[in-house]
């Protein structure tokens, strides 16, 4: 026995040996395996199953997880996995990022609908409007493409004048432009005679979408208002693209270097990592997804408008990142699925039930943001590193803390001046 | 024969040039002159000491090669190239490597993730081959990870290649930013002060890497060094900095023996004891 505990104390001490990439590989793809079986089980549910349920079981379907809420929650994944680029892999905070919520958006206005018929200008193409009506109409597919390409280029043009901030003066440029950008659409009825948004009146409704936009009937045919389980079926195709392209992304060249500046902005610029340029590439392609989220929900809520945009989508945002673990694309994923489903259904049906109940008429949904705030402030004290963090960070916030007095010596040592 | 000897005058231009050449730099921060008109070589395949008392600017000097500081006046030439004021990820990717004073690690990051970080110049690929991980792509991923294999074993890191860097000995965490400015594939490696925390068994076999790193990387090499043992058996040429100014350059013999370097670390009268 003697024996064995020399030898355990020989053996070199490995302590928490970082995944390889095959280990990364297999967790990924277990991940997403698991998701792809419930996001078809769900939609294969509410197509096939939920029918011939008691009516029990679907009256409490319906007022519990309706398949709206669970595709409006995709947007919010959409945008989330998109600002996890930024802000968890770059490590740069973002506090206006329903800015290209509200491009991509308005992206979808324009270029899927009668608007821009007002300018006598008419252009079909593979759309499933009618062929006589004014207007933009372009595919939704191809609109997808353009919105996310105007939202990187958006996100580099603000970037470049920003980006050269440190974090916290960052933060507080991107908040303004967070609100300056829906406030351009909010009062671009007039923008020098041209009407750029409709202003508060909004642009409704859009073009139809189609499953596939060329192909036989069976696909290409416009989908109903009510046809919800084809659209959440595309929706989830939209999240599988941009879950593919985080990780693909993470694992490469500008990956590392994003995580190289995350870590340590000086020494990444020592060692040839090109600050801006890679933090304009996380602005970009965070803000890609960005766009396609804002079509998304343009389709969803068949219109878009104005005042919808406002700053607390940007926190909602930021805060299903956090909670879901930043840097963790599927912990971003939970966490916008279950902040989404609080503020859209859960905390409404909540409030209902417990004023039928109690007879009272306590307005829950307004108590949101209270509860956003609890949550947030709970987390910091005891899970820093949010529900499902990426490896490398749970290493970091498992270890013993260093003191405060500590912390200020390590940053006097850190300082090269 | 005791005061600064004109630059580059003892080394024949023909046998190789100046891996680094600055000319009469100058760094001021507000009134306060941190370097004064200081001419500075490295010959090709050299390696050169950067020595001087606490504050003398030899940090700051080296913050002006790396591209960290603007010189507010004055030239740096990399092997006849001038990279005065550029932006450090370029000068680092025309090949001038660095370690810091202290560690500076990509802590969440493997050793051999921090290697290939610095890589980043010599890769090509984009985001598009990224996401489609085209061939080229995977095959570029494949040789940087031999790369830096083949880097990591050469600085003596062997086994915890896939270990977070921040969970490395010391020892292995000074090798490995060695390594990490390697993958630049550098002209001149600037080492600051590359020895602190070492004993005097692991600073006398530093010697001998600092040796082994110039003769098989073919990189000059430039070193801050405090540790007077270390300086007078690793360097060719010796370069003393005063209040900003250079004092004195030769070989470590000269240097040993001139007066104002003795002033200079101990004080005028040179009896306020030991020169450590």
């Amino acid at each position: 026995m003697a024996s064995t505990t020399i030898d355990a104390a020989a053996t070199p001490p490995t302590p928490t040996a970082p995944p390889s990439h095959e280990v990364v590989d297999r967790t990924n793809r277990r991940w997403a395996l698991g998701f792809a079986i419930a996001a078809l089980g769900l939609w294969a549910f509410y197509k096939f199953a939920l029918e011939s349920m008691p009516g029990g079981v679907q009256d409490a379907f319906q007022t519990w997880l309706p398949l709206t809420a669970v595709n409006e929650a995709i947007v919010w994944v959409i945008c989330a996995i998109g600002l996890n680029i930024v802000v968890g892999y770059a490590g740069l905070l973002d506090l206006g990022f329903v800015a290209f919520w509200a491009i991509g958006g308005y992206c979808a206005g324009w270029f899927m609908s009668f608007f821009l018929g007002q300018y006598d200008i008419t252009f079909h193409f593979l759309s499933a409007a009618p062929p006589t009506q004014s207007g933009i109409h372009i595919n939704w597919w191809i609109v997808l493409a353009i919105a996310g390409a105007v939202c990187a280029f958006f996100g580099i043009l603000i970037g470049a004048p920003t980006l050269r901030l440190k974090s916290d003066y960052l933060a507080i440029v991107t908040l303004g432009f967070g609100e300056i950008i829906p406030q351009v659409f909010v009062n671009g009825e007039d923008i020098a005679g041209f009407n750029l948004s409709n202003g508060t009146k909004g642009i409704t409704p859009l073009d139809p979408i189609t499953a596939l936009p060329v192909g036989p009937e069976a696909v290409s045919r416009p989908l109903g208002p009510f046809d919800l389980e084809t659209k959440y079926l595309l929706f989830a195709l939209i999240v599988a693209f941009c879950v593919f392209v985080s990780l693909r992304i993470r694992e490469g060249r500008l990956g590392r270097a994003w995580l190289a500046i995350r870590e340590d902005e000086l020494a990444a610029s020592m060692m040839g990592v090109p600050l801006m340029r890679s933090k304009l590439a996380a602005y970009a392609v965070g803000a890609f997804m960005g766009g396609l989220g804002g079509v998304v929900f343009a389709i969803h809520v068949n219109g878009v408008f104005a005042d919808r945009f406002n700053f607390s989508i940007s926190i909602i945002l930021l805060a299903m990142v956090v909670l879901g673990g930043m840097g963790n694309v599927w912990g971003v994923m939970i966490g916008a699925l279950g902040l989404a489903w609080i503020n859209s259904t859960f905390l409404p049906k909540l409030g209902e039930t417990v004023n039928d109940a109690l007879d009272t008429e306590i307005n829950f949904p307004s108590y949101n943001f209270l509860i956003f705030g609890s949550i947030l402030v709970l987390m910091m004290l005891f899970r820093r590193e949010g529900l499902f963090p990426e490896t490398r960070t749970r290493e970091l916030v498992q270890e013993p803390e260093r003191t405060e007095l500590e912390d200020m010596h390590a940053d006097l040592e850190g300082d090269v001046r | 024969m005791s005061t600064a000897q004109p630059a580059a005058a003892g080394v024949a231009p023909g046998a190789g040039g100046l891996a680094l050449d600055s000319e009469l730099i100058t760094v001021r921060f507000g009134g306060l002159v941190a370097v004064r008109d200081v001419d500075f070589t490295i010959p090709e395949g050299s390696i050169v000491s950067l020595i001087g008392p606490n504050g003398a600017g030899k940090t700051t000097f080296f913050n002006v090669l790396t591209g960290l500081y603007k010189p507010t006046t004055g030239r740096v030439f990399l092997q006849g190239e001038e990279i005065t004021a550029l932006p450090p990820h370029i000068i680092a990717a025309k090949g001038m490597g660095r370690t810091f004073q202290n560690i500076r690690l990509f802590g969440l990051m493997t050793a051999e993730e921090n290697v290939m970080v610095a890589m980043h110049p010599h890769l090509r690929s984009g985001v598009f081959g990224t996401v489609i991980k085209s061939r080229r792509q995977r095959r570029e991923e494949r040789e940087g990870r031999e790369t830096a294999r083949e880097l990591l074993h050469f600085v003596g890191i062997r086994g915890v290649e896939g270990e977070y860097a921040r969970n490395l000995s010391y020892g292995d965490q000074r090798r490995l930013e060695v390594a990490r400015a390697l993958a630049l594939r550098p002209k001149v490696l600037l080492l600051d002060e590359p020895t602190a925390g070492m004993n005097p068994q692991e600073s006398a076999r530093f010697v001998d890497f600092v040796h082994r790193v110039r003769d098989e990387r073919g990189v000059s090499i430039l070193l801050i060094e405090h540790d007077m043992a270390v300086v007078m058996k690793v360097s060719e040429r010796v370069t003393v900095l005063d209040r900003g100014e250079k004092i004195a350059e030769g070989s470590p013999a000269e240097i040993k023996a001139d007066e104002r370097v003795i002033e200079a670390y101990l004080g005028k009268t040179g009896t306020e004891g030991s020169a450590r």
